[in-house]
């Protein structure tokens, strides 16, 4: 027997739905936001800060996000590229997150770039891959930190021109992270009147400098690139072997949580960075004591990139309504943010993807029982090109060993 | 009995794809059976050689630089796979003839040394190997024109790969090659006396774990569609072998359990147990306290002693008369 | 002319360091036959251990002889518990050693956190001496003697004592050992306790040069292989000059070969296998 709905009660019917609440449906659902980052093992360091950042966020905003309710899904990559392409699968495929935060290292980066451009998956990640946003960019990638020698022009342009160092050599790691910054040092320096006299790259894994300490002379600063564990070695190395030359040093080196593990042989250390922790904005103060509140440390370039993130991710949120099903009109969103509070100052993105933003140069000194980064010049608007034209730029191979080529 | 059971559980491998539930877990089934041929390859040598190599990953990634550098060069999927395959046959062929210089821990000491090398070059021959940036390559192999880019296809091609593995190990053990290698781990001195060439052996059994090393490699390659030189190092020829050894050497099924289980804990428990690193350590510790041959003897034996315990036992019989000497 | 003398002193600094590091492995090994792959998380274990005691007020040299004894405690535990049933069975040892150094590296990651810490030079050897007008950091020159004496001291015990002498009698022949009344069980756990012991003691002496750092057992377990290797198995004077070869190879190596960094030392170990294989000094055949 069907049920004969009279005319008089589907309109009355209606009139009633039209004055109730609608269920957002759309709202209804969380954001999903995964992170890709290493708890275990040699780089777990930066992964842990990379998930206190994101959670310190969150926690700042109550999970919400330009209204709808955030999910964090945190992925242990382990450190290496076939675990990362495997929890990259994880969530894409398992987890549908919206967009992915992390990895942590340029290899990790490199493993997945292709599948999560196949997916469209954003990603926001910190890897400082230079050709990530340069020579094989992938269009649903943003990054607000740094290419690895983005921090590197500044430091060269100030170390030639304020601090008139004339001779230097470097040092850094024998990986691609290490050459690049080294790279995009050497070529400002020698742009502006410097000169590189010798390069050296011990291995990823080297428990004594020495024999690199050894062949530094006759030259005016060292400039150093060390990342994880290894600026400390080095740094208590250098003054055991009586080097008291200046150090200069890339944005990891002489990173701002980083200070609490050195003594006394980083001070004087003159670095570059994306990030600042004593830099005067709301929202950076907010972090830093949020962060000393809930881990005791202030935070570095890992945790503050990763907060950054956040904010970056909740004004695309906000541009596109809260909505996440356009992949294109969410990474259109993403690549448009353009912000002025944050914990590293006022930035934007280029059209691949990159920030241009605020450099700071500091020098590390000591304030009461601590050690403590005081920022003594910022660049503002610094893109990854320097002052470079940027077809110029790409044209050229990107940085390598042996690229720029020391002069003999 | 025994080949019904081998059956069904091919069968039910076979259509994993269908109950596993998710392309994430198809794809980690993948990476399983690519593990499980790189273990069974290892297998030959440290189980039924007794030669203990951890410099393994070395030849897996051997196979998977060859391959992406000849895919980088625009071959075929043909001769990407045969030259990746050959490049390694040469390399194993090369640290055979180094290795087998010494046995016991000199053995295993070159094969680190060796490993160490290769791991040195792939990072340090950047003109060669794109150093710790990796080779990244375009697609997946069209065997027949059969897609493969979808995880139910990869698998079902990684699984066919996997049978033929474990069909040719299965013919090696029976055979008298297999025989003959078996007698060179347990009496190398009375094999040299009958006569046999026992370093041949050994060299031919070091060929065809290369071999397959490189077969898994290859696969590697075209599953992860990346190589860099993470998959040479220490790490990862010592997790093949904690594979090969905590599954159980000496058996088939060992490697293929064991490469389970490390899968299964770095990729599947590590999204629920945080720690997951020193539980997958607390597992190899309890396998060598309660199962010390590996966890696939183990578990037969458990299992008989199960059957045993519900089988009513017979009245046992009087021992005849010399018989009961007191033991 | 400075460059090289530099690197040869440094080659001899780094050598003690390495003897030191590699001694209980060299021990537990020659002695037991069992490759104790946890050797580098005892060592790092050492460390952060001390730097828990130091924090606490303890002075550097206690906190070395306590933190080495900590970890002795560990090793005792394990050896008994666990390595006492696996005699013979190598494989089996690989693993269970490999799971614990898993194990092991974990727990420190959960109560040290990732962050790298800093272990004070002691006072007293802080700065630098001058030798032949260059100044070489007082600490490493003190590293050299320490392992000086400590190789004098293990040879002493092993081939001067009672104790050394029963230890030798367990390993050459362990059945007739026990005929004649040796307890050759209970002196199996003393030998690996002072391995252990050896690892993390040295694991302390390190950190004023290295520091403290997750990773840390997977760099140090590799540096000690070779100078075993090397040096020969077995042989304590052998780990010795072991040592000290590899500590030339490593400072030349890295300064005059810097496109072979990567292989430095484990090229020369390739050779010296590939044409001895027992190694330098390795009295037996391995």
């Amino acid at each position: 027997m069907s049920v004969r709905v009279s005319r008089r009660s589907f309109l009355v019917g209606t009139a009633l739905a039209a004055t109730l609440p609608v269920p957002a449906l759309a709202q209804g659902k969380p954001v999903r936001i995964g992170l890709l980052t290493v708890k275990t093992g040699p780089l777990a360091q930066g992964g842990i800060q990379m998930e206190q950042g994101t959670i310190r966020f969150l926690k700042d905003r109550n999970y919400t996000l330009a209204g709808r309710k955030v999910d964090l899904v945190v992925a242990d990559t382990g450190g290496n590229p076939a675990g990362t392409k495997t929890k990259t699968q994880e969530l894409v495929e398992r987890d549908n997150v919206d967009m992915i935060f992390g990895p942590l290292a340029a290899f990790e980066l490199l493993a997945i770039t292709d599948y999560t451009a196949q997916a469209k998956t954003p990603v926001l990640s910190l890897a400082a891959a230079e050709d990530m946003t340069q020579r094989r960019p992938n269009p649903y990638f943003v990054r607000a930190s740094a290419t690895s020698a983005q921090s590197m022009h500044p430091l060269a342009d100030y170390a030639a021109k304020e601090l008139r160092f004339k001779r230097v050599v470097t040092i850094s790691e024998d990986f691609a992270f290490g050459h690049e910054q080294m790279g995009g040092f050497h070529r400002v320096f020698e742009d502006a009147g410097g000169r590189v006299v010798k390069k050296l790259w011990p291995p990823l894994v080297t428990p004594d400098y020495t024999p690199y300490l050894a062949q530094i002379s006759g030259v005016d600063a060292v400039v150093q690139g060390f990342a994880g564990s290894n600026p400390l070695k080095f740094m208590k190395q250098y003054q055991d072997q009586g080097l008291k030359l200046p150090v200069l040093s890339g944005s990891v080196g002489c990173d701002d949580a980083l200070l609490k593990s050195f003594g006394d042989e980083a001070i004087g250390v003159i670095s570059c960075s994306a990030y600042t922790a004593d830099l005067d904005t709301p929202s950076n103060k907010r972090l830093v004591e949020g962060m000393v509140r809930d881990y005791g440390n202030i935070p570095g370039i890992y945790a503050a990139g990763l907060y950054i993130n956040g904010m970056v991710a909740e004004a695309a949120l906000e541009k596109t309504g809260g909505k996440t099903d356009d992949k294109e009109a969410l990474i259109k969103a993403l690549r448009a943010v353009s912000l002025t509070d944050t914990p590293r100052g006022p930035f934007r993105f280029d059209h691949l993807g990159n920030v241009i933003g605020n450099f700071y140069i500091r020098r590390c000194e000591r304030k009461g029982d601590k050690l403590a980064n005081t920022t003594i010049k910022t660049y503002p608007n610094v893109s990854q090109f320097w002052t470079y034209d940027e077809k110029w730029f790409l044209a050229q191979p990107v940085y390598s060993r042996d690229f720029p080529p020391v002069k003999s | 009995m025994k080949r019904l059971a081998l059956v069904a559980a091919l069968a039910i491998l076979a259509a994993a794809p269908l109950w596993v539930g998710g392309t994430y877990y198809v794809n980690v089934a993948s990476q399983i059976l690519i593990y499980a041929i790189f273990a069974l390859g290892v297998n030959v040598l440290a189980g039924y050689a007794g030669l203990v190599s951890l410099g393994h990953a070395g030849l897996f990634g051997i196979a998977a630089y060859g391959g992406a550098k000849l895919m980088s060069a625009g071959h075929g999927q043909v001769v990407v796979t045969v030259g990746g395959l050959a490049v390694t046959l040469v390399a194993a062929a090369f640290f055979a003839t180094l290795s087998l210089r010494a046995t016991g821990l000199g053995f295993v000491m070159i094969t680190v040394a060796l490993g160490q090398i290769v791991w040195g070059v792939a990072y340090r021959w950047i003109s060669l190997t794109n150093g710790d940036n990796g080779i990244s390559i375009g697609g997946r192999p069209r065997p027949f024109g059969l897609s493969l880019a979808s995880p139910a296809g990869f698998y079902w091609a990684t699984f066919v790969v996997f049978l033929a593995a474990v069909a040719s190990m299965a013919i090696l053990v029976a055979s008298p090659f297999g025989a003959s290698v078996r007698g060179t781990r347990d009496q190398a001195r009375r094999m040299n006396a009958l006569g046999y060439h026992v370093w041949m052996i050994r060299f031919l059994a070091f060929l065809f774990s290369g071999f397959w090393s490189g077969v898994a490699g290859i696969l590697y390659l075209y599953y992860n569609q990346f190589v860099s030189p993470q998959m040479v190092a220490l790490t990862a020829s010592a997790e093949v072998l904690l594979m090969v050894i905590s599954g159980g050497t000496a058996t088939l099924l060992g490697p293929i359990v064991g490469a389970g289980l490390v899968v299964v804990m770095k990729n599947v428990a590590s999204a629920y147990i945080e720690r997951w690193n020193f539980v997958l350590g607390a597992i190899f510790v309890a396998i060598v306290v309660f199962m010390p041959d590996g966890l696939v003897p183990g578990t037969v034996r458990l299992g008989r002693w199960g059957l045993a315990a519900w089988r009513p036992r017979a009245p046992s019989a009087v021992p005849a008369p010399g018989e009961d000497d007191g033991r | 002319m400075s460059l090289w003398l530099v690197l040869a002193v440094n080659s001899i600094t780094l050598g003690g360091l390495l003897f030191l590091l590699s001694a209980g492995f060299s021990l537990i090994f020659g002695l037991m036959k069992i490759p104790n792959l946890t050797h580098g998380s005892f060592f790092m274990l050492g460390a952060y251990l001390a730097t828990s005691l130091i924090a606490r007020g303890f002075n550097f040299w206690t906190a070395a002889l306590v933190g080495g004894l900590l970890v002795a405690a560990l090793g005792g535990i394990v050896e008994r518990l666990i390595l006492r049933r696996l005699a013979g069975a190598e494989l089996a040892q690989v693993l269970v050693t490999l799971g614990l150094s898993f194990m092991i590296a974990d727990v420190c990651l959960m109560v040290w956190t990732g962050d790298p810490i800093r272990i004070d030079t002691p006072a007293g050897l802080r700065g630098a001496t001058s030798v032949m007008g260059l100044g070489f950091p007082t600490y490493r020159l003190a590293i050299s003697l320490i392992a000086v004496i400590f190789a004098a001291a293990l040879w002493a015990l092993l081939d001067r004592t009672r104790l050394g002498a029963m230890i030798r009698a367990g390993v050459d022949d362990p059945a007739m050992a026990r005929v004649v009344g040796i307890r050759v069980s209970r002196l199996f756990t003393i030998v690996f306790c002072l391995g252990a012991w050896l690892a993390g003691f040295a694991g302390v002496i390190g950190g004023p040069i290295l520091s403290v750092y997750p990773g840390l057992d997977g760099e140090m377990l590799p540096l000690a292989l070779v100078v075993v290797i090397l040096g020969g198995t077995g042989s304590l004077v052998g780990s010795l000059v072991g040592s000290f070869v590899v500590g030339f190879l490593y400072n030349f190596g890295q300064a005059m070969f810097p496109e072979l960094a990567y292989v430095v030392l484990f090229l020369p170990m390739l050779i010296v296998l590939v044409v001895r294989p027992q190694g330098l000094f390795g009295r037996q055949t391995v």
